[in-house]
């Protein structure tokens, strides 16, 4: 049964980017259980404004796990700590009467903090835009039989292409690395026809702008797996890594 | 070639290529001292005919040093970016990410190797190719009686032993990095790999393990 119950949380306050930063606790009284964390943080937010305080900032957008928004370290965890979820799809039943709940932003290089809990992620985006396409005119749509693909295929490379571009794998990674990203996204597009043929390009774009945007290199710890919302797996990693070898050995 | 220095994946391919040598040096030296348990003759053979100051097996130190000097300054290299990147702000709370410790600390276990290295070199190695080559005075013939002699003081065993754990510890999370940073890694693959490197890592570290404690209770040269 969902309670109602009293929390402290302890969040990451930071007016800029050059600002220093600290944290402060805020109590919480009435939570229902059966809220959502970011609801939580609404209700302390209206609390702040009615305080005359400056609310908290923090990234979200479509509250159902899809868009990839929603970007907090909470208690040791990105995303908190359910395993395959995003920050808004967490529960306050996962926490209990009493509890402190600490709040960060993703702490990385590749992230700078813009304020508070947000932090600026366009470097996804950069590297996106390093190769994360398929530049041909599709023109009108094909007959779904028209190029036959391996089932087992198909749906690696939908697994792959769940990647929401959060940054959780990031967060969670001692190294800062964008491997798990980089690779999701050079996956979906190097298991299928259409993205075969400007594979060894994209990955060479992909990685270097990866690097050129200060990400760490990965050691296989296997953190960004465990923490990541969608669970995509690090064999894609080995994925890439291939992709990336081959290109550079066929130049 | 410059994309072996300049990109992520190159300075991670050269560093497990070179890791993978080591594994490989690693398996016939374990393999070596086996020898010790059963004859000091055989060793000796091993340690100066096979071995010893012969121009291949010079050249053959020259490449492992080559190995060790590449491992080693990469991973230096490859820790120092991944600190900046992680960036200056750490976290409050801790991460509770379940991964394994061994791949959390592989600079620390590194380091931690590299120390013994220095130890075991200069107990062994310095005494016998180094001393020969350059004509210094009082270099080893007997390896094994050295190898017994070194072996005869209980802290010598304990560092040794302690270092063999380090090694376990760095070659199962190795093995398998190494493999899957080369590319040779899948979803059905995946278990197999970490299987075969516990295994392995298993077997070359007790093999090595074995040796000085057998050396330390006298059970070596069991064949004459």
């Amino acid at each position: 049964m969902d309670k109602d119950i009293n929390i402290k949380v302890k969040v990451w306050r930071q007016n800029g980017p050059k600002d220093k930063g600290h944290f402060e606790t805020y109590p919480l009284e009435n939570i229902s259980q059966g809220s959502s964390f970011l609801e939580m943080l609404d209700i302390l937010n209206e609390q702040l404004i009615n305080e005359g305080k400056e609310p908290v900032v923090f990234d979200h957008d479509c509250r159902e796990g899809i868009c990839g928004m929603c970007s907090l370290y909470i208690n040791g965890h990105p995303h908190g700590p359910d395993q395959g979820i995003t920050t808004c799809q967490l529960h306050m039943r996962r926490f209990n009467d009493g509890d402190t709940i600490t709040v960060e932003p993703w702490r990385s290089a590749g992230f700078p903090i813009i304020k508070d809990l947000m932090v600026d992620r366009t470097a996804f985006d950069k590297i996106m835009q390093a190769g994360g396409y398929v530049s041909v005119n599709t023109g009108g749509v094909p007959d779904a039989n028209a190029i036959p693909i391996p089932r087992h295929d198909a749906e690696m490379a939908m697994d792959a292409a769940a990647c929401i571009g959060c940054g959780a794998c990031v967060a969670a990674c001692k190294n800062g690395s964008a491997m798990l990203f980089v690779s999701a996204k050079v996956s979906q597009l190097a298991l299928l026809p259409q993205g075969r043929v400007e594979r060894k390009q994209r990955a060479k774009a992909m990685v270097a702008k990866m690097d050129e945007l200060g990400f760490g290199n990965c050691t296989n710890t296997g953190a960004c797996e465990v923490e990541c919302p969608k669970n995509i797996s690090i064999t894609n990693i080995a994925r890439l890594n291939r992709e990336f070898l081959k290109a550079k050995f066929a130049d | 070639m410059s994309w072996l220095i300049k990109s992520s994946i190159g300075r991670k391919f050269v560093q497990s290529i070179s890791g993978l040598f080591l594994i490989l040096f690693l398996l016939f030296h374990m393999s070596m001292n086996l020898v010790l348990i059963f004859s000091y003759d055989s060793y000796n053979f091993i340690a100066n005919e096979v071995l010893g100051a012969n121009w291949w097996a010079v050249a053959a130190t020259g490449v492992l040093a080559l190995g060790f000097v590449f491992h080693i300054l990469y991973g230096v290299f490859l820790t120092l970016q991944n600190r900046k990147a992680r960036g200056k702000d750490r976290y409050a709370s801790a991460s509770k990410t379940k991964t394994t410790w061994s791949s959390q600390n592989m600079f620390v276990l590194g380091l931690f190797i590299l120390l013994f290295l220095g130890l075991h070199l200069y107990q062994m190695w310095y005494q016998m190719q180094f001393k020969e080559l350059l004509g210094i005075e009082g270099f080893r013939h007997d390896s094994a009686q050295l190898t017994a002699e070194v072996f005869s003081s209980l802290w010598v065993v304990i560092v040794y032993e302690l270092a063999f754990l380090s090694l376990w510890f760095h070659l199962t999370h190795g093995f398998w990095s190494a493999l899957h940073t080369v590319g040779w890694n899948n979803t059905v693959w995946m278990k197999r790999i970490k299987v075969i490197g516990n295994v392995f890592s298993t077997i070359v570290c007790l093999g090595f393990a074995i040796v000085p404690i057998a050396v330390y209770l006298g059970y070596s040269n069991l064949l004459g």
